[in-house]
């Protein structure tokens, strides 16, 4: 009887032991998790990413429409002989700007880059995006709430979305 | 591994100038590999600037934007000496980040 009453007790320290150990080990991967989520500070506009034509993608980022402006400076290529690599920059005179985005109107999804900028960083961005083929780029400013527009296009010699 | 993002921040008077580069396939998941099966897309969604504990530029890219992507932009506010952080998260959820002081 004492050995049996012996043989239990240990047993039933194994198990406790090892609920300890698998409990510490949930605790880690709880640990791990939180500064992931943390960081994600402004959340991705993904459906925006997936809209075929200009007009779907700017309703579905913004909520609105867009005016025509000359105070926005968009400098693309007249002609890009390779459409996998188009360096193409916007920059600004409106004040209070707090976003800039590209579009590409003949891509498969329009919207290639939405930057969100705060108040300390000039209203400048240069990028490279893909183009599929001759196309109309815009760039769009929302300055103050509003937002405005400039439109120029590309032609592309060799489309860089496959064939 | 060596890291994915190459920077170069330099700050002259009150504006910082930040170029980075960094090394990604950006696959749009429109183009057909040697096969001619369609590769699918695997591109950076996020990529962020932070200077001082605030983000000085939040990247929101699609799969529009170039292999081995390129940007640059300026911001005010920082010194020579500072710390720039930089990380990005991809759709796949794939993540690096990186700091970089400012020139």
């Amino acid at each position: 009887m004492t050995a049996d009453n012996g043989f239990r007790a240990t047993r039933r320290l194994v198990l406790q032991g090892a609920g300890l150990v698998a409990l510490a080990g949930l605790g880690n991967v709880a640990l791990d998790v939180a500064p992931a989520q943390a960081a994600a500070a402004d959340k991705y506009p993904g459906k925006a990413f997936t809209l075929k034509g200009d007009t779907d993608a700017i309703q579905a980022l913004y909520g609105k429409t867009t005016e025509a402006s000359d105070k926005i400076a968009l400098d693309v290529p007249e002609i890009a002989e390779n459409g996998a690599v188009v360096p193409i920059s916007a920059t600004t005179t409106l004040a209070n700007v707090t976003s800039i985005a590209f579009l590409v109107s003949e891509n498969p999804n329009a919207l290639a880059a939405y930057y969100q900028i705060p108040e300390s960083t000039l209203p400048n961005v240069s990028n490279r995006v893909k183009m599929a083929k001759t196309t109309k780029v815009t760039a769009i400013v929302e300055s103050g709430g509003k937002l405005y527009s400039a439109t120029k296009e590309v032609k592309v010699t060799v489309g860089g979305c496959g064939g | 591994m060596a890291s994915t993002i190459r920077v170069r921040a330099v700050s002259s008077g009150d504006i910082t100038e930040v170029q980075a580069l960094i090394q990604h396939p950006m696959d749009s998941g429109y183009v057909k590999d040697a096969k001619g099966q369609l590769i699918p897309p695997h591109f950076i969604d996020q990529l962020v600037f932070e200077h001082g504990g605030k983000n000085v530029l939040v990247a929101n890219w699609g799969p529009a934007v170039a292999k081995d992507p390129y940007i640059k932009f300026s911001f005010k506010g920082a010194k020579k000496g500072d710390d720039l952080k930089i990380s990005w998260v991809d759709n796949k959820g794939a993540t690096d980040s990186t700091i970089a002081k400012i020139q």
